[in-house]
């Protein structure tokens, strides 16, 4: 299909602001008198606070309140960043109190201390007295899950958060029909978001008694709900505003500071107060990715279709259930669109341990998943001593195919050409021949994996998103969404799409970035790769209303039946001819002030998607292992995707770079890590996690095979978490192809390599 | 924010010299970039600082009629990395200066702070060792000189008394003429990244084939930077093979003092060194003009 503006790199709307500095962030906005939140941690993993003196605190000079457990609302509640489900059985887990009386991970906030700065603040928390006493800290989800443990949360027998998996097919039957049986194990790390502005948010009281929220998050909708449960007043007396936010991965699809802002806040007579959390304090007491390990045993014939699978898996969820327990639950729904498996049991358990808390990163689960099925189906042709690409290639599900349990239908599939794309580019054939007879220190190798995924979450989640449109005098118009601008570049794609409709150039079409609760439409944000899919389908609604409207008006003006007219390049036009008929300045104008039909032009428009489409997308990878230093070297990458339609092919290029760029320090390199015996974190900052820098990162081969989303409008689906999916297992295969040993376990750093390859007898 | 109490600067070394005398608490500052880390750390609290960023005595770099190189301890990282003295007749100080920090770190950090802050991993360290540098400090009693291997006590720990700065890092011609060098900073990342090992390997060769001098200068390898002796008194007239490479390697684990962090184990530790340290060597034999070892 021909656009004009879908499908053109045009320049970010947003790029200008942010290479001038005029983008303001939540720590560029002052308010008069604000006073500074600092919070105390707790230094153990699992201890009960017994006693807190605050009267040293409270005397220092500067210091305007303490907070502890006994100042906030005993109310548990929910942090995840899901839209309300109406069904109390499928509400979030309401675990958690603001400030608690019980730590559960080393970090837990036990009281608060707002102040007149900084160093005044940290003084008073130094002076806080905390009695606490001890409790077996359970520091894996093994120790967690063992007869007799402590209980982290007391209505959680075994600690364990969910075990809600799924069965299809008759498995059994698949076991019994198979000619070989594989099995294999598959662990990820923990790893951090690491987005460039950490988590801030500032808040007050104003004149109207209402408490207003600045916040860097991707939910702002949601943190309205949120911060009014959390502290037990209606939900419209909180208004919750967005400014330009520095990335979020997942991290700000959580309400992790701002209810405690809001206490703050409420503790002061409603002065400004500002939580600023350090990187330090970020990387842990914010939200990590869960890590996972999974048991697969697949039943398979001897020519390698897959029969059966029997996947078990344990998610370490940490101290609060925050996504907990829907993340293995979604890791177990997206993959099941890439391969036609007759029959699958899910088993997974979501575990509390004494650590801090996971929640939704890029993916949601699936990086998980993909990870170890990726690399299940590389061991699978191994053992058959197949082709890894014909194996895959023999199994995919084709157009047409719904899914037995979430009824998605499959309508758009690119999954075959992706796979030819990727082969080709890193061509594949010439080199593997090369690498038949290795000999010396440094070997090489090919490797690839393939997904599948989502946009957006239906059928689980309710996916509405929200539009206006206000058609200026001038002809332009500003274009107001409750999906959230994070540096993805939303902002831009939904301005294309509002351009291509209407017939506007991108200068026309004014976004409004910020969302405010009170002003801004309801959508429940940016996470699941939801918004180009879904909030693009609002926001062509939005404007097709908005061109019937002018098409109508134009109608009244002209006597010429709004069928028979179209918008073009600032002009309306005959549609069958592209003649121009007025000028579209010239509408708007009368819109406004025609002294009897006069009745500005807007469109106020609710989309309730209950639809998904899936996007496919592979990496190819070519590595080359220093088997004497452990060290592996990626030398070329390539990611290929359908995601349907692609709105800007440099923004997406962009999009594709960074989730590599992710899934290259998942694969080799980040982790977080913490004391074995006591829980402490070992390396929360960034010069001891270690998030590859541009230098460590190579070269991104990308590449789009378009097909056309017959549900998405302009025939788009998700992009936004899929480029994070593929590589850590496609590194692998690669590192499996050059040294013949399989990793399994996540990151493969030089030392794991090391100890791995000296094992396998190769140093 | 950081908390710091008291904030002077010194514009000539003497004024430098009586404000330490005057009030010994005070630190100095140069380039900031370890220090700034530990006020936010909360290492040091109450700082008082006392900054020398504008004595334009210390940041030269110079050869003397003698040969000798000073380098001003107020030298930056990009300083070091471009210099035309250091390119030409100690490279192996520019290999190890390029791999430190980002370019904006290497604009603002300085050698003198790098050797003064006492990290085993300081990314100079090893190669200044190996160079057998001498420092020159001086203070409100007087001057004195020591080699740079003298100079570290123990972990962040330097001779470094009370009421003293370092004016220079001096590296004498008979230490480096006729050597070739290598320096080799393993990490985990190519940049921005603290080494797992630090490994600086300076050599001179005799007749083409037989290593008259070697000088080996670790980082990380223990609680401060070490040269080791032994592996440099085996190599010293043999001549050069793979098998006595690889015994370089395996000697220099006895000087060093490795142990298992949360980073990396003793073991790989060890491993790196045996493996790194012949590497470092040939490539070092190559620049002092000997042949490739096959």
């Amino acid at each position: 299909m021909a656009y004009t503006i879908v499908g053109k790199s045009v320049p970010r709307v947003d790029a200008v602001a942010k290479v001038t500095g005029k983008a303001k962030y939540t720590d560029d906005f002052f308010e008069r008198d604000m006073l500074v939140g600092k919070v105390l941690r707790s230094p153990y993993a699992h201890a009960l606070v017994k006693h807190i003196d605050t009267t040293k605190a409270k005397e220092l000079p500067g210091v305007k309140a303490v907070l502890t457990y006994h100042d906030v609302p005993q109310i548990r509640f929910a942090t995840a960043g899901h839209p309300f489900n109406l069904d109390p059985s499928h509400q979030d887990k309401a675990d958690r109190l603001i400030l608690t009386d019980k730590a559960r991970f080393v970090g837990d906030a036990v009281a608060a201390v707002v102040a007149m700065d900084e160093l005044i603040a940290e003084e008073a928390l130094r002076l806080i007295e905390v009695e606490y006493e001890e409790l077996e800290a359970l520091l894996t989800p093994e120790a967690a899950m063992k007869e007799g443990a402590p209980l982290i949360h007391e209505d959680c027998p075994h600690n364990i958060l969910s075990d809600r998996g799924f069965w299809m097919g008759n498995l059994e039957e698949a076991f019994l029909a198979a000619d070989t049986m594989v099995e294999g194990e598959y662990e990820t790390s923990m790893v951090q978001h690491c987005h460039l502005e950490n988590h801030i948010s500032y808040a007050y009281v104003d004149a109207h008694d209402r408490i207003v929220i600045v916040t860097s998050t991707q939910i702002p909708h949601i943190v309205r709900r949120i911060v009014g449960q959390a502290l037990g007043i209606p939900w419209g007396r909180v208004r919750v505003i967005k400014p330009y936010v520095g990335g979020g991965f997942g991290a700000k699809q959580d309400a992790c500071l701002e209810p405690l802002t809001a206490a703050m806040t409420l503790a002061v007579g409603g002065q400004p107060v500002k939580l600023n959390y350090s990187r330090e304090e970020c990387m842990i007491d914010t939200r990590r990715r869960h890590d996972f390990k999974f048991k697969m045993k697949s039943a398979l014939t001897k020519d390698g279709k897959i029969l059966g699978m029997h996947i078990q898996a344990i998610s370490n969820t940490g101290a609060y259930a925050s996504h907990g327990h829907s993340i293995a639950g979604a890791g177990g729904s997206k993959f099941r669109y890439l391969y036609a498996i007759p029959a699958i049991k899910y088993e997974p358990k979501t575990v509390y341990t004494n650590l801090p808390v996971a929640g939704a990163m890029r993916g949601y689960g699936s990086p998980q998943m993909v990870y170890a099925l990726e690399c299940h189906i590389e061991d699978i042709a191994k053992k058959l001593n197949l082709d890894p690409i014909e194996i895959r290639q023999k199994n995919l599900i084709e157009i047409g195919h719904v899914d037995p349990l979430s009824q998605n239908k499959i309508m758009s599939s690119g999954i075959r050409e992706c796979i030819d794309k990727g082969k080709a580019l890193i061509r594949w054939e010439a080199k593997k021949e090369g690498y038949r007879q290795q000999m010396g220190d440094k070997r090489r190798g090919l490797g690839m994996a393939a997904f599948s995924y989502a946009s957006g979450t239906h059928p689980v989640g309710l996916e509405i998103a929200g539009a206006r449109i206000v058609l200026n005098q001038d002809g332009s118009v500003q274009l107001q969404i409750g999906a959230t601008e994070i540096g993805q570049g939303s902002d831009t794609v939904f301005a294309q799409m509002v351009a291509e409709v209407l017939g506007l150039p991108m200068d026309r079409v004014h976004v409004v970035s910020e969302q405010d609760t009170d002003l801004t439409p309801f959508d429940t944000g940016a996470y699941a790769s939801r918004q180009t899919y879904i909030s693009g389908m609002a926001v062509k609604k939005a404007a097709e209303e908005i061109k019937a409207k002018i098409l109508d008006f134009t109608w009244g003006m002209t006597d010429i039946p709004a069928h028979a007219l179209d918008l073009k390049g600032q002009n309306v036009v005959y549609k069958h001819s592209g003649e121009v008929v007025i000028p579209l300045e010239d509408v708007a104008l009368s819109t406004y002030y025609d002294t009897v039909f006069a009745q500005p032009i807007t469109s106020d428009v609710s989309n309730n998607a209950r639809v998904n489409a899936v996007p496919y997308g592979v990496t190819f990878a070519e590595v080359e292992v220093d088997l004497k230093t452990g060290k592996i070297e990626i030398l070329e990458i390539y990611n290929v995707h359908d995601s349907g339609t692609i709105v800007n092919p440099l923004m997406a290029e962009g999009q594709v770079h960074g989730g590599v760029s992710m899934g290259i320090g998942y694969a080799l390199s980040e982790q977080l890590l913490f004391d074995p015996k006591t829980g402490k974190p070992l390396n929360n900052n960034l010069l001891d996690y270690k998030l590859p820098t541009i230098m460590d990162t190579p070269e991104i081969g990308v590449a789009f095979v378009e097909t056309h989303e017959p549900t998405g409008s302009f025939g788009v689906k998700s992009l936004g978490e899929p480029p994070a999916l593929s590589p850590a297992p496609a590194i692998r295969n690669a590192v499996l192809d050059a040294t013949g040993v399989a990793f399994n376990q996540l990151p493969m750093n030089p030392q794991r390599v090391f100890e791995k390859l000296k094992q396998a007898g190769l140093i | 924010m950081y908390d710091i109490q008291d904030y002077q600067e010194a514009l000539t070394l003497s004024e430098a010299a009586e404000t330490l005398a005057r009030n010994p608490r005070m630190r100095i500052i140069a380039g900031g970039t370890d220090l700034l880390i530990k006020l936010h750390g909360g290492q040091i609290e109450a700082a008082e600082l006392l900054s020398i960023r504008k004595i334009e005595a210390l940041s030269h770099i110079e050869k003397m009629p003698d040969g000798a190189i000073g380098i001003g301890p107020l030298a930056t990282f990009t300083q070091i990395t471009q210099d035309p003295v250091i390119k030409t007749d100690i490279p192996i100080l520019a290999e190890a200066a390029v791999s430190m920090g980002g370019p904006q770190i290497r604009n603002i950090a300085t050698i003198g702070g790098n050797v003064c802050n006492g990290a085993t991993s300081a990314d100079s360290a090893s190669s200044l060792l190996a160079l057998e540098a001498e420092l020159t400090l001086i203070s409100s009693r007087g001057t004195r000189v020591l080699p740079i291997s003298e100079f570290y006590l123990g972990p962040g720990k330097v001779d470094l008394r009370a009421g003293e700065l370092l004016t220079e890092i001096r590296i004498l011609p008979q230490h480096y003429v006729g050597f070739g060098g290598h320096y080799i900073k393993f990490a985990m990342r190519k940049a921005m990244d603290i080494a797992t090992l630090g490994v600086a390997v300076l050599c001179k060769l005799e007749t083409g084939n037989i290593l008259a001098e070697v000088k080996i200068g670790l980082g990380v390898a223990g609680p401060t930077p070490l040269r080791c002796l032994e592996a440099e008194a085996y190599a010293a007239g043999k001549v050069i093979s793979m098998d006595v490479l690889n015994e370089v390697g395996r000697l220099a684990i006895r000087s060093a003092k490795a142990r298992t962090s949360w980073r990396a184990s003793k073991e790989y530790r060890e491993h790196l060194i045996q493996e790194l340290v012949p590497r470092a060597l040939r490539e070092a034999i190559v620049q002092a003009g000997g042949g490739e070892i096959a």
